[in-house]
């Protein structure tokens, strides 16, 4: 008993900080909103006349455009689909970025993990003819251990030169994207009879079947973000990722082998990023483009950070920004909202969670030691 | 409770900060009232009950290139037929679909989309609402269902005009060209640029070099990215310095590197999609004319087209004889350009609309 109330109290905190920062995010956006809606700037302009236009329009565009956003997130079966197959990349690669965070390691890789896993699953899903479930099987491991080996470099280059890994996952990310836009220029990439910068998508024998409105790759994602939980918190790699995380010294001097940590906690992430990539090309069905990894890898870190480096806060992180995602298409079809807000939303809410004083001061709370983030180790660490 | 009454405060300040301006606007307001309904051009037609709409790229409706252009064709048609809109910027290339189907949810009457990448999901779409108009610029289909229109533009054309005149200025017998990506739609204008300097060459017995591509080979220069201002920038001084005194750089925004290039060293520039001297102003000084691709036009009649019933699945080409391609004036530069040069391209861009030359 006692036990479980440490426990609610030890997180209780940090969840108010986050759906504080959440509410004053919405509140930011509401601002954005009205300044941004011509009925309402206009309205302003005749204030002195008919103060109460501008209000009511104001309250209109602020209702009509959050009305959307959560209509479009979760307003029926359907938008509850597009949400979940848009948060499965996005916790998908967040779990490639927390784990790295565990071992005190900043992976801003992902993007690059990503693009490598999305060239392997492509190819072998669009190449090659083979019989149902083998190929889905096929194409996954061959996106998957793409990405691991693409993310294990960077995890090999720290352990054996001491390379900085933020340094190498943003070079080998460029590295990536050039090595798809060189490959996009090839015969084996292109549609036939085509020469524009883009391949089949993957065939339907190499996707993964649908269920109950989206496919089961969804449900691939919440698997893997419960296996690495239990890979945190129950095995002895997970114990000596997070002791190496805590202190590499220490860690070392306990005995435990630092640079295989690295190498395997960045094999792994790279591992996770491969995934994301192939939920978009097996189970989104997207084409390799210059563009197919689009900005997943680097929503990744945002929602690593505000999932606070757990894998249920990044499930909850996921699947908040695919909601924002889908939510954000309907505003702008319904209402006529800039896209552009939904960005600004996420953007505020990492912001305040990444200053939990400030939410603190803002709303009055007392600081019961919660909201703290995480962080991985400065240089030379 | 001080919080509340310095919230109060400023929220009374900010009342009256408002009020301020509106008193002076109101004045204005009233006595505009009458005025400003007839100022903006009010729309010559009034159906409130068709809706056009558009889904952008990955590039945005701000990409000063042709998202832009697109949309500014919803806005013309929007003003010209007092027509609903509706519009959704892509955000990857993964949302094509989910986007496309957001707009069919809104009933809109014809979706135009933008851009090669979305042929795939535009088709599907297509497929399934055959109630729904469909047109999809730079991209055409083999068979295109009833209501899919491609939309295309025959910029090699404009481009040899573009290449005559560029090898007619050349004082140093060299001109340059650059793209953005090694894609069709970027590709045909250097084609056609190179062609237009070769017929230059054949026409007075010149010996013009086109560096940065090779039309036989499909070789050349290329930013490989169309944001990156400085990339372009780079090609177009090193081609500078290998002696061209015309760039013709054709990637968007990227492109813009190019002209800065050409205005410090002193070269012309040729720019592509829109009149340059009225997009990128800062640059007119330099350029000779532009490549203009009109898809605001082509836009604008298809959703004509679709509000007329008069919406076919025929492919659009746009080209010089239907004025869906063109060169720009030649603005600041119409001195320096030799009367004789220019009656030459007014008289190959009659050969080419009669047929006498084919480009491409």
């Amino acid at each position: 008993m006692a036990d479980d109330k440490g426990k609610a109290v030890s997180w209780l905190p940090t969840a108010k900080v986050t759906v504080a920062s959440i509410l004053l995010a919405l509140v930011v956006g509401a601002l954005l909103i009205v300044v941004s809606d011509r009925k309402v700037v206009e309205a302003a302009g005749y204030f002195f006349d008919y103060p109460w236009d501008f209000f009511v329009f104001a309250g209109e565009a602020i209702w009509d455009s959050y009305r959307a956003l959560a209509v479009g997130a979760a307003g029926s079966w359907n938008a509850v689909t597009q949400t979940l197959e848009r948060a499965a990349p996005l916790i998908c690669a967040g779990l490639g970025v927390s784990l790295a965070f565990r071992a005190g390691m900043f992976n801003i890789g992902a993007q690059g993990q990503l693009i490598v896993g999305a060239i392997c699953a492509g190819y072998i899903g669009f190449t090659y003819d083979l019989p149902i479930v083998v190929h889905l099987l096929v194409a996954a491991t061959a996106g998957i251990a793409g990405a691991a080996v693409w993310g294990g470099i960077a995890g090999l280059l720290k352990a054996q030169t001491g390379a900085h890994e933020v340094i190498t996952t943003i070079m080998l990310n460029y590295v990536a994207v050039s090595l798809l836009l060189y490959l996009l220029t090839k015969d084996a990439f292109q549609r036939e009879g085509s020469n524009n910068p883009r391949s089949e998508a993957a065939a339907d024998t190499a996707l993964f079947p649908e269920i109950f409105g989206f496919h089961a790759g969804v449900l691939v994602a919440f698997a893997v973000a419960f296996a690495v939980w239990w890979l945190l918190e129950r095995s002895t790699l997970g114990f000596e990722m997070r002791a190496v995380g805590a202190n590499a010294d220490a860690a070392r001097t306990a005995g435990m082998s630092v640079p295989k940590v690295y190498t395997l906690t960045m094999l792994v992430a790279g591992a996770l990023a491969g995934l994301a990539a192939v939920q978009q090309i097996l189970g989104h069905q997207d084409s390799l483009t210059a563009n197919v990894a689009g900005a997943i890898g680097f929503d990744a870190i945002t929602v690593a950070l505000l999932g606070r480096a757990t894998p249920l806060g990044t499930v909850l992180a996921g699947l908040l920004f695919g909601a924002l995602a889908s939510g954000g298409i309907q505003m702008q079809a319904g209402v006529g909202t800039p896209v552009s807000l939904t960005q600004v939303l996420q953007a505020l809410i990492v912001l305040f969670v990444a200053a939990p004083a400030l939410v603190r001061a803002v709303l009055r709370m007392r600081d019961t030691g919660g909201g703290a983030t995480v962080m991985a180790k400065g240089w030379g660490s | 409770m001080k919080k509340t009454a310095r919230v109060a405060a400023l929220v009374s300040i900010a009342a009256l900060t408002l009020a301020g301006c509106g008193d002076r606007g109101e004045t204005g307001a009233t006595g505009n009232n009458t005025e400003s309904a007839s100022s903006t051009p009010s729309p010559t037609q009034s159906n409130p009950d068709f809706k056009a709409c558009m889904v952008s790229d990955s590039g945005g409706f701000d990409d000063k290139s042709f998202n832009q252009t697109s949309h500014d064709g919803l806005e013309q048609a929007a003003q010209e037929f007092g027509i609903e809109t509706a519009e959704i910027e892509s955000q990857s290339d993964s949302e094509y679909a989910d986007n496309i189907n957001a707009l069919v949810q809104q009933d809109c009457n014809i979706i135009t989309t933008v851009g090669f990448l979305l042929g795939e999901a535009t088709e599907a779409a297509a497929k399934k609402n055959p109630d729904v108009d469909f047109s999809i610029v730079d991209f055409a289909y083999e068979k295109a269902p009833e209501n899919l229109k491609g939309l295309t533009f025959n910029t090699a054309e404009p481009s040899f005009l573009a290449g005559y005149l560029a090898a007619g200025m050349s004082e140093s017998g060299v001109v340059g060209t650059f793209g953005g990506l090694p894609i069709p739609t970027v590709t045909i204008f250097m084609t056609g640029f190179a062609q237009g300097v070769d017929q230059y060459n054949t026409d007075n017995d010149a010996d013009v070099q086109v560096i940065g591509w090779n039309p036989k080979t499909e070789e050349g220069s290329f930013t490989e990215d169309f944001e990156d201002k400085t990339k372009g920038q780079t090609i177009a001084e090193n081609m500078i310095q290998q002696g061209a005194d015309v760039i013709f750089p054709v990637a968007g925004p990227a492109g813009l590197g190019g002209l800065q290039a050409a205005q410090d060293n002193d070269a012309f520039g040729v720019w592509v999609d829109t009149d340059g001297c009225v997009s990128a102003a800062e640059y007119c000084d330099v350029l000779l004319t532009s490549v203009v691709k009109g898809m605001d036009v082509a836009v604008k009649d298809s959703i004509q087209a679709s509000l007329e019933d008069t919406f076919s699945n025929e492919v659009y080409v746009g080209t010089l004889e239907n004025e869906g391609v063109g060169i720009a004036p030649y603005h600041e530069l119409e001195q320096e350009i030799p009367q004789e040069l220019k009656d030459k391209v007014e008289e190959l861009k009659q050969q080419i609309i009669d047929g006498e030359i084919t480009v491409g």
